[in-house]
């Protein structure tokens, strides 16, 4: 509530020392969040609640914004999201990919309000969907891992076996592999986003398997804790853990949703939302390479970052050919490059990693 | 391919934390009392714990500040029902909802920060894991050998009889609820301390449910206690494990294991009691009432 309080007057001190209140004071936006997980889960839910502090403080008094933490995936999402549309919000965000059927049940029946939805592909009128090419970052974690692994396995701790996350994986394999041709890829998953014990158990269980680089698409720095204990390796996830640096966290993914949130409430206020599909990735901002430390060779951190670069320019894209199914069938050819809509419905992964994904 | 002592060791570990929390809430029904709330007491210990040991750096001082902290929030438990006299199953979801509630709003400065490392124990596992494993003759000694432990036995079958015997029912039942909070802390530390080393909201993500069923389980034994932790921390870890290896099991299947595991045991459980009533352990006979004192 202070937090609150501060923003609206800051904003309506703003308002008074430019002396001219150019917007007619009418009813704020209410914006609406439903969050997967606790706000302080220092990842996933932490950062988008980073983007909706950003909206408040760009558009001060001319919103407000709600959230709902903790919601779990299914039925009780429905609960949720009809008591934002029923509270008066007219822009809702959903912001996890088991939101989608309960999102497009309520939109369908409250019209008027916009719903957007994080990492889905379902849309309507009043549906919009938006999701970050993590699998740009990925590339980058991956070459990292790739040079730094010694055993020549990496372990990969993945949530549920969605497009997103496969996308990642194969990303990180790729590019794992064109730096280092030895690299083998484990994958356990922890069919969960958040539960720091079970993902401290899945990074073990890799551990065990003698991988020393770790990924994780999954929200705690339990990860990051068992590789420190066994002196392996590992990468932030969503946000930047920057607790864990120089090592083992070498470098992370930070998810900023700022810059969308921002211009789809703008959207709102200026009357011109309207239902789109938005994909955005290292170029737009929207997906940030934390520091990589100088547990990295200067050598490795300066080929990670020379490719980040040529994937923010254009210049290269992850899903690059010439590129296999892990069955052995032709995916991509010589310099042919992987569709939105082949990577959104990934369900595949490329040659070279042995596992198999649970259906 | 799969090394059997690595897999025992990994599970030993992670059964750690719901071991804690059931043998405590062992105690706690042996008494007579159902407290549903050790979930709340868990997250208590998980943060209570954290920010000791990052305040004083010593992850021992922590799970002593755990302990504490969760007896702290068990005693409003206690004060509710056995001081008021308040319904035990709605004091102890509130206490559930009120402890997470509490700790994430307590939580909020120390997120971020990294908890001390901690020096293993003997075979690289950490001592909390063998005080853990240490507590289950202890307490199955105590229930079973020692006379106070069959006074609270007494107080938890027939409260009323115990009360004519002259046995202060209501102070049994309070010291076993501190004792059962104390416990459930220490085991919510251990996934805050020693596992993720961070304090993060609802980070012990429904290990307190699982320790409850565990001590229906247990048929209300230690050494069943012991049995289904492991069973359940085996199962999680072998999962993962096969996984991790590359072998080809559905995953699902494994993640059911446990429950369907649990559900076996309760038929059989039920059936036996059916004919033959006590046998062995069973559920106290004034688990959940409260007592109060006409005469």
């Amino acid at each position: 509530m202070n937090r609150r309080d501060l923003v609206t007057s800051v904003a309506a001190m703003m308002a008074i020392s430019l002396a001219a209140p150019a917007f007619a004071q009418d009813e704020p936006l209410k914006v609406g969040f439903i969050y997967v997980g606790p706000v302080g889960d220092g990842g996933w839910t932490y950062q988008h609640d980073l983007g909706r502090q950003a909206i408040e403080a760009e558009y001060g008094d001319r919103v407000e914004t709600t959230f709902i933490e903790s919601v779990p995936e299914g039925a009780d999402a429905e609960r949720a999201l009809t008591q934002l549309a029923l509270a008066g919000n007219t822009l809702i965000f959903a912001t996890s990919f088991g939101f989608m059927d309960p999102v497009m049940n309520v939109a369908a029946k409250f019209p008027d309000v916009k719903f957007e939805h994080a990492t889905g592909y379902k849309r309507a009128d009043n549906v919009a969907t938006y999701d970050a090419r993590f699998y740009e970052g990925r590339a980058v974690m991956g070459t990292i891992a790739g040079r730094m692994t010694e055993s020549n396995k990496i372990g990969y701790i993945g949530s549920f076996p969605i497009p997103e996350v496969i996308q990642g994986i194969n990303s990180s394999f790729i590019h794992a592999r064109k730096v280092n041709p030895e690299v083998e890829m484990k994958v356990v998953w922890a069919y969960s986003w958040f539960d720091p014990a079970k993902e401290a158990d899945a990074a073990s269980a890799l551990l065990a398997e003698g991988v020393d680089v770790i990924l994780q698409h999954t929200d705690s720095t339990a990860p990051l804790a068992k590789a420190q204990e066994a002196g392996a390796i590992g990468f932030g996830q969503a946000s930047d853990m920057a607790a864990f640096k120089p090592s083992p966290r070498v470098s992370s993914i930070i998810d900023n949703w700022a810059p969308y949130y921002i211009e789809r409430v703008g959207a709102m206020l200026d009357g011109s939302w309207t239902s789109k599909a938005t994909w955005a990735g290292i170029a737009e901002g929207e997906v940030e390479i934390g520091e990589i430390t100088d547990a990295v060779p200067a050598e490795v951190k300066q080929e990670a970052l020379a490719l980040k670069d040529q994937i923010a320019s254009g210049e290269y894209h992850p899903f690059t050919g010439p590129l296999n199914k892990a069955d052995g069938s032709a995916w991509l050819a010589e310099g042919q490059v992987a569709t939105d809509e082949e990577l959104s419905g990934m369900n595949f992964y490329v040659e070279g990693i042995t596992a198999e994904i649970p259906q | 391919m799969i090394d059997p002592l690595s897999v025992f060791l990994l599970l030993v570990a992670a059964a750690t934390p719901i071991l804690f929390a059931a043998l405590g809430e062992l105690v706690v029904e042996r008494a007579g009392v159902l407290n549903l709330g050790v979930e709340g007491m868990m997250i208590a210990g998980a943060l209570s714990g954290f920010a000791a040991a990052h305040a004083t750096g010593n992850p021992f001082v922590g799970f002593l500040a755990a302990a504490v902290g969760g007896a702290a929030i068990s005693l409003l438990f206690a004060l509710l029902t056995q001081v008021l006299l308040a319904n035990q199953v709605a004091s102890g979801l509130a206490l559930t909802l009120f402890g997470l509630g509490l700790a994430a709003l307590f939580g909020k400065p120390l997120e971020g920060i990294k908890a001390p490392s901690m020096t293993a124990g003997p075979l690289g596992i950490s001592w909390i894991v063998w005080l853990g494993l240490a507590m289950v003759p202890l307490i199955w000694w105590f229930l079973n050998r020692s006379r106070a432990g069959l006074i609270l036995r007494g107080v938890g079958e027939n409260h009323d009889a115990a009360h004519a015997l002259g046995y202060p029912v209501h102070l049994v039942r309070g010291a076993a609820i501190a004792f059962g909070g104390a416990m459930a802390g220490v085991g919510g530390a251990f996934i805050s301390i020693a596992t993720v080393l961070q304090w993060t909201e609802g980070m012990t993500a429904g290990a307190g449910w699982i320790a409850l069923a565990i001590v229906v389980f247990s048929n209300w034994t230690a050494v069943g206690v012991l049995a289904g932790a492991w069973l359940f921390g085996g199962v999680t870890v072998l999962q993962l494990r096969l996984q991790a290896a590359g072998i080809k099991v559905p995953v699902q299947l494994l993640s059911m294991a446990p429950y369907l595991a649990t559900i076996i045991v309760l038929v059989l459980i039920s059936a036996r009691q059916k004919f033959s009533r006590r046998a062995g352990g069973a559920a106290p006979g004034s688990l959940g009432q409260n007592f109060h004192a006409l005469r």
